[in-house]
């Protein structure tokens, strides 16, 4: 049987880290992908350059200089703000960086460029004439985007977001190098200090084709049920 | 081109970070990049074409192996496969006495297996995709004119295939520019390798890595159009006419 020589707890400690880590920055990518793809899509050259912008540079940047860049200038930055704010306004406030939330931030934000793309191919793909039929009832522009646009463009979006979605979820790995104890961490831990690599790193890998073969079923699932109504196309 | 060192000297005089040494490591680092990135997408491709050719092939036994191969180098991170080679090949048994050992010491040829491995899974996927997509008519012509199974892959299926693979397989060579940064992480001295020791050495982090970044992004275009480039030529026959 495999022995993980007291690795065990910690392993399954690290496991719940990555999966934390990769749903909470699916969230915010999310969110960032939503405002990216709408601010490409509106009337303001202003917003659009400024989306077209941010979806190259992260895109053409690696995810672990990105991740360090915010990582180790982040807290240099919150100390410099925080100072500032010290000796202008007196406001004396203390803001710990934390890794964890610097790992969603990081990658949330380079997710958000690729979730940006995804989600603006998929609004086009939304007939106008749903759209017009919405507002001749008289709907808002929010409601139009909550029962019309909203549904219809998930159906689009989710191949794009489910490849997404792996894509983040390998990207988690990275963070491990920057000192935030995932599963990857552990796992180099132990087989440093144990000198038995295969021991942890193959269980590790098999976690991760366990999340992702777990999440495919999600993903059809959801695909199926956004579906409905399109004759099973 | 005195003029030109002279005003490159001016340039660093006042700048205490990027001094010609520092900027000497970012230039080893961009080298070394380059060959891993460069050595490891040409050993891919190598593996991927009988790969994929295996891939697609009607019997399950052949196609099944590869099938696995590339779901389990396609379903873990890079880093994690990284750290197997890396850490686990000492573990090889009788590795230390064979001629093998002075080359897989060093990170560098551990990382270049690894990246080799994890580009060949995706590219072998992106060619199966491309010769599953073949046009029936193109194999029935072949079939009439008598070649055989293999003439028929030389000379029908896998020029084109190559073709409408061109797009994606772009992709796959950005993507493998960014994976290789993770080489630093296994004290290689790539591009991100340079910045960090930049970044430890002057505790600069944004001029550190805004600068490596920006030379990424550089590379990153450059193979764009490189790509966009070989497109236009190779799938010139496929653009709409008056375009």
């Amino acid at each position: 049987m495999l022995d993980l020589q007291g690795y065990g707890p910690r392993l399954i400690e690290g496991a719940g880290v990555t999966v934390q880590l990769a749903v909470l920055s699916l969230i915010l990518a999310i969110i960032l992908g939503l405002l990216t793809a709408s601010a490409k899509m509106s009337r303001n050259w202003f917003l659009r350059r400024t989306a077209t912008v941010y979806t190259t540079v992260i895109r053409g940047v690696p995810d672990l200089v990105l991740m360090m860049l915010l990582f180790f200038g982040g807290q240099i930055g919150v100390n410099a703000i925080s100072d500032m704010l010290y000796y202008n306004y007196e406001i004396d406030i203390y803001i710990n960086f934390n890794a964890f939330a610097a790992g969603v931030l990081t990658i949330g934000f380079i997710f958000g460029a690729y979730m940006g793309e995804t989600f603006r191919g998929a609004f086009m793909a939304v007939d106008n004439g749903q759209i017009e039929a919405g507002k001749a009832y008289g709907m808002s522009d929010a409601l139009v985007f909550r029962r019309i646009r909203f549904p219809q463009m998930m159906r689009h979006a989710l191949p794009g977001l489910s490849n997404n979605w792996m894509v983040l979820l390998k990207t988690t790995a990275l963070v491990s190098v920057i000192g935030l104890t995932d599963m990857v961490r552990v796992a180099a831990e132990a087989s440093r200090a144990t000198h038995e690599p295969f021991v942890f790193l193959i269980p590790v890998a098999v976690a991760y084709l366990l999340i992702a073969s777990v999440s495919e079923w999600i993903f059809a699932r959801l695909q199926k049920r956004y579906d409905i109504g399109f004759g099973g196309q | 081109m005195l003029d030109i060192s002279a005003w490159f000297n001016d340039l660093l005089a006042d700048n205490l970070i990027f001094t010609p040494t520092t900027l000497g490591y970012y230039w080893e680092g961009l080298v070394t990049t380059t060959q891993l990135v460069f050595l490891s997408l040409v050993a891919g491709l190598i593996l991927a074409v009988p790969l994929a050719i295996m891939r697609s092939s009607k019997h399950k036994w052949i196609s099944l192996p590869v099938y696995f191969y590339t779901y389990v180098f396609r379903g873990t991170p890079l880093l994690i496969q990284l750290y197997i080679i890396y850490y686990g090949v000492v573990f090889i048994d009788g590795i230390q006495e064979t001629f093998l050992w002075p080359v897989l010491r060093e990170a560098f040829y551990p990382a270049l297996i690894a990246f080799t491995l994890n580009t060949a899974a995706y590219t072998t996927e992106i060619f199966r995709g491309a010769i599953k997509a073949t046009s029936k008519g193109e194999i029935e012509a072949a079939r009439a004119y008598g070649m055989s199974q293999s003439l028929m892959m030389r000379r029908i299926i896998l020029p084109s295939a190559f073709r409408r693979a061109l797009p994606a397989y772009g992709n796959e060579v950005i993507f493998m520019l960014h994976a290789s940064a993770i080489a630093s992480v296994v004290t290689l001295m790539d591009l991100t390798g340079a910045a960090r020791f930049v970044y430890a050495r002057f505790y600069a982090p944004f001029d550190a890595f805004l600068f490596v970044a920006a030379i990424y992004l550089c590379l990153t275009f450059a193979i764009l159009y490189f790509f966009r480039f070989l497109e236009k030529k190779l799938l010139a026959h496929l653009r709409p006419q008056n375009s």
